[in-house]
């Protein structure tokens, strides 16, 4: 069994190098290499050691993505793995899973900006939140095929991830404002429709991502305007919240924040959890899907 | 290879157009389907009931029978065409005695149990022929006696399947225990072991502190709250109840006996009651392929409130009372019950006692009602927890896996 820290250091690493790499796909590599490094002797001690290094990554970055990336991971590569007799070519078998695994995920977010962007029509005002680069990458397909939209985006406190996005559009030449998170509702009359990223798509097919997302979706609804979440597919997660209380304490602070805090009602949640009713259309690397068409995929996925 | 070897391919027949027929108890308003039915009953030799009072127009479509004329007061005892364990079924069902859907699909497999043990095949007949004729009569009778309900339905198909299934050079004797075997599988886990899975993931939504609403009688969701206990959740539960049944009453019994502290209202104080609440656990008769639940009557209503509220709803539903049926309000297909429930005496007086009298006057005691999936947040089954719009999928996953 590699040592903890090899790990952890592994995937800062791979998160350094590709910084428009997301957080999932640094954890299936990581995954991968501890797999390719393990030295364990059965099937089910592999299984084992490869669940407790998701928990390992799992602490390092609580977000709701490498949770979800590693458990389709584990999924993806054991479903075959009992046809084999020798560990090794087991072990192969695996490996060359979970290279393709990786392949096809990487693609993903090039399927959902080929699909997204023929919703952005020219002239289009875009409203956005928070820092995505799912989001980013749709614009940039949408500014390719020269259509003129402008973006306003939302500064997204605490941590004002929504600078970098404003940034990022900037350097593509696309017209950018920066409002205040508490301007949404202001502004929102002025826009055509709102595209958010995800952290994690639940069962319910309602998703999670930066706080500051569930307000929006409720202006959106009330002044109808269409929602529209950007989500790779590895994003699904076999979770069911009811409300905001209901979505786990370890996806809503950062893991820093739970090891040391130990009255969290003093603390600001990261994410939130907007329900399906409030959202139009998912786009996916499985395709443009509606939120009850969401379940009918995971069950797919996972049964 | 891939994400995509997930999905599987089906193949749809596409058959030339037929029409469906609609099953005769919706009917009773037609007479040719009523003679219909006449005829089919007397070749079977089972008396036909007779309907009781004046129905409500909307809802004349459908058989309405008095409690106080069983069916089984019309049969020659001994009856040489039905199996006393049936008979006896059938009088407890009429009569109330056996009543939920868990408790009247275990009835009558256990009844189906007795007969398979009690029969005999004729000389020059196959068993795997012969038994599954000998068992439409029987479930004509438990028809007349009372509608069979949604489980009772799939829980038949299951047992035909299987007896058709018999090979024919298989003896006797084998069969008859192959056959009493299925059965007992099937009540494990369909019923038993589905509730263990179900309890499971319910008490993941039960956290500390959380007033829990449930309506009426459920043993599932009884189960639920018990279990939940069991494990030192701390919460306490609503009971609400409503006239004539009073189901709530057995519940509040139930639940009051393992210590769980409760409450007990009556339906009409819903509206009052729900801003102290968290969740609403409600039990299903029956999951229809649109995601519309159909339950007790007066569970929409639950449901609709909860939502102005904000409350979440969640039901509870084993994957073998899902049915393929499809059904988008109460009317076209229900449950009348007995009209004289609806007289009430109090101080002696009984103001309805000569409600027949009264040529405008009728008297409705409905049974089932269905609540749109848009209130409803979750349904928890065996195979885990899904929004109502999937239902279909499961429908699918487990066509597959027959």
């Amino acid at each position: 069994m590699e040592a903890s820290p090899q790990l952890v250091e592994y995937f800062r690493t791979q998160m350094r190098t590709d910084p428009d790499m997301a957080s999932a796909v640094a954890a299936i590599r990581t995954l991968l290499e501890f797999l390719r490094r393990d030295k364990g002797e059965t099937i089910l001690g592999l299984r084992e050691s490869l669940k407790w290094a998701t928990d390992c990554l799992t602490e390092v970055d609580s977000s709701v993505a490498v949770s979800s990336g590693g458990e389709l991971f584990l999924r993806f590569i054991s479903l075959t793995s009992l046809e084999h007799q020798d560990l090794s070519r087991c072990k192969k078998v695996m490996e060359e899973r979970g290279e393709l695994f990786l392949e096809k995920i990487s693609l993903s977010r090039t399927k959902v900006a080929k699909l997204c962007h023929t919703f952005i029509k020219d002239g289009a005002k875009i409203l956005t939140h928070s820092s995505s680069r799912v989001v980013l990458r749709v614009l940039e397909k949408a500014a390719a095929e020269k259509k003129r939209f402008t973006v306003y985006v939302t500064e997204s406190q605490p941590d004002t991830a929504g600078k970098q996005m404003a940034d990022a559009l900037r350097r593509l030449n696309v017209p950018v404002t920066v409002v205040l998170d508490a301007a949404v509702g202001y502004v929102l009359e002025k826009v055509d429709l709102v595209i958010v990223g995800a952290e994690g798509v639940v069962e319910s097919g309602g998703i999670i991502n930066k706080i500051g997302t569930y307000q929006m979706a409720v202006c959106s609804k009330a002044h109808n305007k269409p929602f529209y979440v950007v989500a790779e597919s590895f994003k699904f997660v076999r979770l069911y919240p009811l409300n905001q209380q209901d979505v786990p304490d370890r996806f809503k602070y950062k893991a820093d924040t739970l090891r040391t805090v130990s009255d969290l009602s003093d603390e600001h949640p990261m994410i939130d959890y907007t329900p399906p009713s409030l959202i139009t259309l998912l786009f996916t690397d499985l395709g443009v899907l509606t939120p009850s068409a969401v379940s009918d995929e995971l069950i797919k996925l996972y049964l | 290879s891939g994400l995509g070897m997930f999905s599987t391919i089906i193949c749809g027949f596409l058959s030339p157009l037929v029409v469906k027929r609609l099953p005769e108890h919706v009917q009773v308003d037609d007479p040719a389907v009523v003679k219909r039915l006449a005829k089919k009953l007397e070749r079977q030799q089972i008396p036909l009931r007779s309907d009781y009072g004046y129905k409500v127009s909307l809802f004349s479509h459908l058989h309405q029978y008095s409690r106080k004329a069983p069916l089984t007061q019309l049969l020659s005892i001994p009856s040489t065409v039905i199996h006393p364990s049936i008979v006896r079924l059938g009088l407890q069902y009429s009569q109330g005695i056996v009543a939920g859907s868990n408790a009247r699909s275990v009835a009558l497999l256990h009844a189906f149990k007795q007969v398979i043990r009690d029969y005999t095949t004729p000389p020059n007949e196959e068993l795997s022929r012969d038994l599954v004729n000998k068992l439409k009569p029987y479930i004509s009778f438990l028809n007349q006696c009372r509608p069979l309900s949604a489980s009772m339905g799939n829980a038949i198909k299951y047992i035909k399947k299987e007896i058709s299934n018999i090979p024919s050079q298989c003896k006797e004797e084998e069969a008859k225990t192959k056959l009493l075997k299925c059965i007992d599988r099937y009540i494990e886990e369909k019923i038993v072991l589905a509730a263990k899975a179900i309890s499971k993931y319910a008490i993941e939504k039960i956290s500390d502190g959380d007033v829990i609403l449930v309506y009426g009688c459920s043993s599932l969701v009884n189960h639920i709250l018990c279990e939940a206990f069991e494990k030192s959740r701390k919460f306490r539960v609503i009971v609400v109840d409503s006239r004539p049944r009073l189901e709530g009453r057995e519940a509040l019994r139930r639940l009051v006996q393992r210590g769980i502290s409760c409450t007990y209202v009556l339906i009409s104080a819903l509206s009052y009651i729900l801003p102290e609440v968290s969740k609403v656990f409600l039990g299903a008769h029956a999951l229809l392929a649109n995601g519309y639940v159909m339950s007790r009557v007066g569970t929409s209503q639950i449901a609709l409130v909860a939502r102005t509220f904000n409350v979440p709803v969640l039901v509870c539903c084993e994957t073998y009372k899902f049915c393929e049926r499809v059904q988008t309000d109460s009317f076209v297909s229900n449950e009348l019950d007995d009209p004289d429930d609806l007289m009430v005496t109090r101080k002696g007086k009984t103001q309805l006692e000569n409600w027949q009298d009264v040529s405008s006057l009728g008297l409705l005691n409905l049974v089932y009602d269905v609540t749109p999936p848009d209130f409803v947040d979750l349904v928890i089954t065996d195979l885990g927890m899904i929004p109502c719009t999937s239902v279909p999928v499961v429908l699918r996953v487990k066509n597959l896996d027959q």
